[in-house]
């Protein structure tokens, strides 16, 4: 993955400012508590 | 917003949703979470489970982990599956192995969108056999040997952390690797026999910080259903991950008779949002239930607002707490704070019991004396039946 | 600054492209979820006008007709150009074979 700021795994909190910027974020699909 | 605000408030269909299509298996895991054992008679058909798949290819479900009971032992699983990955839904599912031949393992590794995950507890059969019952660790390495030699690349095994196996975390990881598959821990829950074997089996203190810590340096490779995000406020590293409670807001569980429950770990009266079968489906129950309307509310911690950890750990489990008899806006029983030490003294004797039970054998009663019955109905001998578990 | 993109990441905007095969997108109040098949990543698309985009891109002769279509501005071109270099690289939207 490239340190390019539009596209970032999902990171807790404290990325809010960066986040504002990002058009597309990528989250764990397997971080769905509640599946198997 | 982040993503994570948005599914907060639940989404108008699932992401993903776990689907138990029996509750028969050939098991008897002392912690199942769905009490399997015996089918239900009142199991969904083929033609319901096609309609089922039908309604989340519209609902744009993206795919199912289907489970159950061991759900191969269905005639109709190898249908259902072709069903699913032909109607844009993709399939994981979840199996102890029994009949994951070399012709079906040949034939997964040939089948875009189907994802097999293979159940153990333990590195060594002396571990796992004692949870699981005799023979299926050798069943399970089996399946795993035959999916690795038909080229099934990246399959999951998929492990129970519990008092007996945490010791065991990198052999897990070794035999991961040795058959090219993907390692995956979850989190054991006082759920269905969890019930049962919470006291005796649930990771001690010491061991919440191993599992933490070792997900710290090798959570990277290692998948996690996200189930210990509770374990977030031992340190300063928050594990990857949504972190967050995904029950009625991003997933559900559909269970073998049509039951929509908010997530499989809350099989109980107490967390079902309705029916299938009823009019409007599982679109109705997924959009209108009242119970997944209250989940969508915003949480308020409750006990646990005025503690530093509740950003991290959101509380915990409320399949964890409710079967724990803890109340639902307060501390997890494994609550990393201790704060939960009190209440469970307390609540100890006033828990919830699992309402649905289709184990074969009849469980233990709470002072742990079992109570026999005959295995069939002309059985007379009452110890007969007891020696599955 | 479109040089720039496609040198470091293969995304170049004048080339047609579309949403890969393996992907389904899912159009939510908020945006979109985005879902690959194959790698089973879940993506978050975080504005209308980015979804807008990338359902565009499949009819239009390339990236920069896809902004336009979407009625992006034009000081936000780069971004979103940036966004799509993104996509491009994780393969949720791939070459569009020309006719």
């Amino acid at each position: 993955m490239d340190n390019d700021t539009t596209t970032q795994t999902v990171a807790r909190g404290d990325e809010s400012e960066v986040e504002a910027d990002l058009l597309v974020e990528d989250v764990s699909i397997d971080g769905m508590c509640g599946v198997y | 917003m982040k993503l994570v605000e948005h599914f907060k408030h639940g989404l108008d269909a699932p992401i993903c949703l776990t689907w138990e299509l029996t509750y028969a298996c050939n098991l008897a895991c002392a912690h199942c979470l769905s009490s399997s054992g015996r089918r239900d008679p009142r199991e969904l058909s083929t033609a319901e489970c096609k309609a089922v798949i039908d309604e989340l290819q519209r609902m744009q479900v993206f795919y199912v982990n289907i489970g159950g009971g061991e759900p191969t032992v269905r005639p109709d699983f190898w249908e259902l599956l072709d069903y699913a990955v032909g109607h844009d839904v993709g399939v994981k599912f979840s199996t102890n192995g029994v009949r994951i031949t070399p012709e079906r393992a040949r034939q997964l590794a040939a089948t875009d969108y189907v994802d097999v995950q293979i159940s153990l507890d333990g590195a060594t059969a002396e571990v796992n056999d004692a949870v699981r019952g005799s023979g299926s660790f050798d069943m399970a390495m089996r399946a795993m040997r035959n999916l690795a030699d038909a080229g099934m690349e990246n399959f999951k095994i998929s492990v129970v952390m519990t008092r007996h196996n945490v010791a065991q975390l990198d052999e897990f990881k070794s035999i991961a690797d040795t058959f090219g598959a993907q390692l995956r821990i979850t989190r054991l829950r006082p759920s269905g026999r969890g019930a049962d074997v919470w006291n005796d089996l649930h990771p001690t203190t010491d061991q919440q910080l191993q599992i933490y810590d070792w997900l710290v340096a090798n959570g990277e490779q290692v998948l996690t259903g996200d189930s210990f995000f509770h374990l977030n406020a031992l340190g300063s590293a928050p594990l990857p991950g949504l972190n967050l409670c995904g029950a009625g807001r991003v997933v559900c569980l559909i269970d073998p008779v049509g039951d929509v429950y908010a997530c499989p770990f809350a099989i109980h009266d107490e967390f079902l949002a309705g029916n299938i079968r009823a009019p409007g489906g599982f679109e109705s129950v997924w959009r209108t239930s009242e119970l997944f309307a209250r989940l969508r509310q915003p949480q308020s911690g409750g006990a646990c607002t005025s503690c530093s950890a509740y950003d991290s750990c959101q509380g915990g489990c409320m399949a964890a707490k409710f079967f724990t008899g803890l109340p639902l806006d307060g501390p997890d029983p494994e609550c990393v704070r201790g704060n939960a030490e009190l209440a469970l003294a307390v609540s100890g004797m006033v828990r919830p019991q699992p309402d649905k039970d289709h184990s074969r054998a009849t469980r233990p009663v709470a002072l742990g004396m079992p109570v026999a019955v005959p295995d069939r109905a002309c059985d007379a001998s009452p110890l007969a039946g007891l020696d599955r578990r | 600054m479109a040089c720039a993109v496609s040198t470091e990441t293969g995304f170049d905007p004048a080339r047609p492209y579309a949403l890969a095969a393996s992907v389904s997108l899912r159009p939510e109040p908020f945006g979109a979820l985005v879902y690959d098949f194959t790698t089973r990543r879940l993506s978050f698309l975080k504005t209308p006008q980015l979804v807008d985009t990338v359902r565009a891109l499949a009819d239009q002769p390339d990236a920069t007709a896809a902004l336009l279509a979407a009625a992006v501005p034009a000081a936000e071109h780069p971004h979103y150009l940036r966004a799509l270099a993104g996509l491009f690289e994780a393969g949720t939207i791939a070459l569009r074979p020309v006719a």
